[in-house]
C-alpha cells in the first residue's frame, strides 16, 4: 500500500497562522491568569512547599520554638511512616470507609434524584428542602445531632427500638469498630447525598424528552431505557460526582473526630486525616505529620488526575 | 521536555536543600527588664469560672495599686485548646503572654521548647518559697531548675456511695483486690449501678494501681528513659485495674471510652457506687444526684492499711522566657501564687494549696479534704518528666493498651509489651 500523501503546504500555513493567533492569545491569557496565579502560589504552592520541606526534617515543638537544632532527615520520616503497620491499617480503613461513603451517597442521591423527577412539584420541593437542610448543616452540628440520636442512654433510636421490643437497652453504637464506622458513614452519607442528588437531578432534567420518547417508540422497556439510554447520557455526571465525593470522603475529619471521640476505642476508627492530626499536632511531631500530609496530597492528586481525564 | 524535567528536578532539589523550616528565636537572654506597661496573663477557664475570676481580680487590683503605670490584662483559655495556644506563643514570642498558668504534666514539653523562664534563684530568695510541699515543687522542676510556682495541687481518692454501702452492709475496701470484690458484689446486687465508674481513658486512675503494685510506667537512667510498663509488677497493677472494666463491674461498652471527668460524672449522676475522683471534683459531685450520700477514703494499696501512691496533678504559675517584663511577671506570680491568694483560691474554688502550713490550716476546718491530705502525705508520684511524655500522652499509648485489654482484643502481656515498645520509640525521639 502506498503511503497517504500529506498536503504539506496548506497544513503548514494554517498551523503558522494558528500559532500566530495562538501566541497573541497566549500572552493575554497569561496576563489574565497572573492574579489567580499569584494567589495560588501564595496560598497553595508555598504552603505545599513548606509541607514538603518540614517532612524532611526532625521538626517537633522544640525545633519550631528554636530551642533545639534542626536535623535534616531526608526521607526518614517517610521510611518510618511507611514501615509502620498502623499506617497501612489506617490507610486501608480510610480507603474502605471512603468507598462505602461514596457508594452510599451515590446510591441514595441517584435514587432520590430519580424520585424527584417523578414526584409532584410540592413533594419535590419538600424533598429538596430536606436535602438542602442536611447539606447546609455544619459537619460539627450534624455529627453531634447523630450522636444524640444514637446515644446509648438517652438516644431516640435506642428508645424507639426498645419500644419495638428489641433488646437494645444501653446498646453502645460507637463501641464496636464496624458499628462506629457504620454510624459515621451514615452521617456522612446523610450530609453528602444532596450534592449527588442535585447533580443527578440536573442531569436527568436536561435529557431531551425526544430521546426517551424515541426509545419508547422503538419499544424499549423502562429498564432498557434506563440502562441503555439514560445511563450513558448521565455517565460523565456520575463520574464527576464519584470523583468529587471520593476526594471529600477521603479527607473526612470532623465526623470521625467528633463522633468517635478522636478515633474510637483503642484507635480503631482512625482515618488518615485524624491520624495525621494526632501525630502532628497532638503528638507535636510536625515532621512526621507533614509526611502524612504529603502522602495524602499525592494520593488525592492521583484521584484528581483521574477526575481531569474524565472531564476531558 | 526531558531537559525541562531535569531542570525542574535540579531546581527543586536545590531549593529544598537550601531552605529549612522556620524556627523562632528563643535562645536569647531571659526576658527584658521593663517595669511599666501591660502585663498579659493567661489563666485557665474553669467549669464555673466566676469565683476564680473574683479572686484573680482582687489580686490584679492589689498589684496595679502597688505598681504605678502597670495594667494587668488577664485572658482565660479553655484547657482543651491550650496546646496550640502555648505552642503558638513559643513559636511567635510577639503573641506570647508574660505570665501563664499551666499544667504540671505539660512542663517537660514547655521546658524543652525554652518556653518558660528559670525561676530557681527567685524562688530561693522568696521567704514563702521554703514552705512549698517538696513533692509538689518537684513537679515544677526539670533538671534542678524550677519553672513555676505550684498554684494548687490535685490528688485523687476513692469516692463511694454511703447509702449503697450501708444498704448492702459493705465496708469501704481496704485493699485494691478487695475493691474489685466489693465492686462486683454491688453490681450483682444492683445491676443498674456500675460497681465502680472508671474508664479506659482514665490514666490518673490507672497510675496509682501500677505504683501500688511496686511498678512504674517508665524508668530514668541518666538522661535516658525506658518503659517499664511491661515489668511484672507494673503488669500486675495494670491487670488489677483492667479487670474493673468488665461486664460484671463497669461494662466495656460503656466504660472503655470513659475519661476521668466522665467517670466522675457517672458517679455524680448516681450511676455508680464508687469512682476515683479528685478533691477538685467536689463541686461537680455536689451538683449531682449523690450530694450528701457519699464519702471519700484514700485509694487503698495492695495490703491493709496501705495507701496507693497518687498522681500529683496541679497547675503552676510561670513567667514566659520571651517576656519583656520578667521581674514584673515574677512579682505577679509571687502575689497570685503566694499563701494569701492560695488560701483565697481554696475558699473560692476548693483547690488544694501547695504550702504545708496553708494545707494544715484548712485540714482542721474541712473534713472532706482529710483523705486527700492523707494521700498527699503518704507520698505522691508523677509522670515521666520528659518532653516525650507529651507525645506518649497524645498518642494515648496507655489508654489504647487498656482499651485493647478491656475489649478482649489483646491480653495484658501483649498489650503492655506493645505499649512499652511505643513508649520506648517516643523516648528514643
Amino acid at each position: 500500500m502506498a503511503p497517504p500523501i500529506t498536503p504539506v503546504a496548506p497544513d503548514a500555513r494554517t498551523r503558522a497562522a494558528r500559532q500566530g493567533l495562538h501566541r497573541g492569545e497566549t500572552r493575554s491569557a497569561l496576563l489574565y491568569l497572573v492574579p489567580a496565579g499569584v494567589v495560588l502560589v501564595g496560598l497553595l504552592a508555598y504552603p505545599l512547599y513548606q509541607l514538603v520541606v518540614i517532612s524532611l526534617y526532625d521538626y517537633g515543638q522544640p525545633q519550631a520554638a528554636g530551642a533545639a537544632p534542626l536535623v535534616f532527615l531526608g526521607f526518614e520520616n517517610y521510611v518510618s511512616l511507611l514501615g509502620d503497620p498502623r499506617f497501612w491499617d489506617v490507610l486501608a480503613a480510610t480507603v474502605l470507609f471512603a468507598a462505602v461513603c461514596v457508594g452510599g451517597s451515590l446510591l441514595v442521591g441517584t435514587a432520590l434524584a430519580v424520585l424527584a423527577t417523578r414526584a409532584s412539584p410540592w413533594a419535590r420541593k419538600l424533598l429538596f428542602l430536606a436535602a438542602l437542610g442536611a447539606w447546609a448543616t455544619p459537619a460539627m452540628a450534624g455529627s453531634y445531632v447523630w450522636l444524640f440520636l444514637f446515644d446509648q442512654d438517652f438516644g431516640l433510636v435506642n428508645e424507639v427500638l426498645s419500644t419495638l421490643g428489641l433488646a437494645v437497652d444501653g446498646h453502645s453504637w460507637t463501641f464496636g469498630r464496624f458499628s462506629a464506622f457504620g454510624l459515621v458513614a451514615g452521617e456522612i452519607i446523610w450530609c453528602s447525598f444532596p450534592f449527588v442528588m442535585v447533580t443527578m437531578y440536573a442531569g436527568i432534567s436536561a435529557i431531551p424528552r425526544e430521546v426517551v420518547e424515541a426509545a419508547a417508540l422503538d419499544g424499549a422497556s423502562a429498564t432498557r431505557t434506563a440502562t441503555s439510554v439514560l445511563l450513558p447520557i448521565l455517565r460523565p455526571l456520575i463520574a464527576i460526582a464519584t470523583v468529587q465525593s471520593t476526594i471529600w470522603d477521603f479527607k473526612v475529619f470532623t465526623q470521625i473526630y467528633v463522633m468517635t471521640n478522636g478515633g474510637g476505642v483503642a484507635g480503631q476508627n482512625l482515618v488518615l486525616n485524624v491520624f495525621a492530626y494526632q501525630e502532628a499536632f497532638a503528638g507535636q511531631r510536625y515532621g512526621l505529620g507533614a509526611a502524612i500530609g504529603v502522602v495524602m496530597t499525592v494520593l488525592l492528586m492521583l484521584i484528581t488526575v483521574v477526575y481531569l481525564r474524565i472531564r476531558r | 521536555m526531558r531537559f525541562r524535567h531535569a531542570c525542574a528536578t535540579v531546581l527543586v532539589v536545590t531549593v529544598v536543600a537550601a531552605c529549612a523550616p522556620p524556627q523562632a528565636d528563643n535562645t536569647g537572654d531571659q526576658g527584658g527588664g521593663e517595669t511599666t506597661g501591660e502585663l498579659t496573663v493567661w489563666l485557665f477557664q474553669e467549669a464555673s469560672n466566676g469565683p476564680k475570676e473574683a479572686v484573680v481580680d482582687r489580686a490584679v487590683a492589689e498589684f496595679e495599686q502597688a505598681h504605678e503605670g502597670v495594667t494587668v490584662n488577664v485572658e482565660y483559655l479553655p484547657v482543651d485548646g491550650r496546646a496550640p495556644r502555648f505552642n503558638g506563643a513559643f513559636n511567635d514570642p510577639a503573641s506570647a503572654p508574660d505570665v501563664a498558668e499551666f499544667g504540671n504534666t505539660d512542663l517537660a514539653g514547655y521546658a524543652a521548647s525554652n518556653g518558660f523562664a528559670d525561676l530557681t534563684a527567685d524562688l530561693d530568695a522568696w521567704d514563702e518559697g521554703a514552705d512549698l510541699v517538696p513533692d509538689v515543687l518537684d513537679t515544677a522542676t526539670i533538671d534542678d531548675k524550677v519553672y513555676g510556682v505550684p498554684w494548687f495541687t490535685g490528688t485523687r481518692a476513692l469516692y463511694y456511695r454511703t447509702d449503697v454501702f450501708t444498704e448492702l452492709g459493705l465496708e469501704p475496701p481496704a485493699t485494691l483486690a478487695e475493691l474489685t470484690e466489693t465492686a462486683r458484689a454491688i453490681r450483682a446486687a444492683k445491676p443498674d449501678l456500675y460497681g465502680i465508674a472508671v474508664g479506659g481513658k482514665y490514666l490518673f486512675a490507672l497510675l496509682p494501681y501500677v505504683w501500688a503494685h511496686g511498678g512504674d510506667i517508665a524508668e530514668r537512667d541518666g538522661d535516658a528513659w525506658s518503659a517499664t510498663i511491661d515489668s511484672p509488677a507494673a503488669r500486675a497493677g495494670f491487670a488489677r485495674y483492667a479487670e474493673l472494666i468488665t461486664p460484671d463491674i463497669c461494662p466495656p461498652a460503656q466504660c472503655a471510652q470513659l475519661t476521668g471527668s466522665q467517670s466522675v460524672a457517672a458517679f455524680a449522676g448516681g450511676k455508680a457506687a464508687m469512682t476515683i475522683g479528685g478533691d477538685f471534683n467536689r463541686a461537680a459531685v455536689d451538683e449531682g444526684a449523690v450530694k450528701g450520700k457519699y464519702g471519700v477514703v484514700p485509694l487503698p494499696g495492695t495490703t491493709d492499711g496501705q495507701i496507693a501512691p497518687a498522681f500529683a496533678g496541679g497547675n503552676l504559675l510561670g513567667v514566659l522566657r520571651s517576656s519583656d517584663r520578667r521581674q514584673l511577671g515574677w512579682e505577679f506570680v509571687r502575689l497570685l501564687g503566694g499563701k494569701d491568694y492560695q488560701r483565697a483560691m481554696y475558699d473560692a474554688m476548693g483547690t488544694m494549696p501547695t504550702f504545708t502550713d496553708v494545707q494544715d490550716g484548712i485540714a482542721g476546718d474541712d473534713e472532706f479534704l482529710v483523705p486527700f491530705i492523707e494521700t498527699v502525705q503518704a507520698g505522691t508520684r508523677f509522670v515521666p518528666a520528659t518532653p516525650a511524655w507529651t507525645q506518649i500522652d497524645a498518642q494515648a499509648v496507655l489508654p489504647t493498651a487498656l482499651q485493647q485489654v478491656a475489649t478482649g482484643e489483646l491480653d495484658v502481656n501483649t498489650a503492655t509489651s506493645a505499649a512499652a515498645a511505643e513508649m520506648d520509640a517516643a523516648f528514643a525521639g
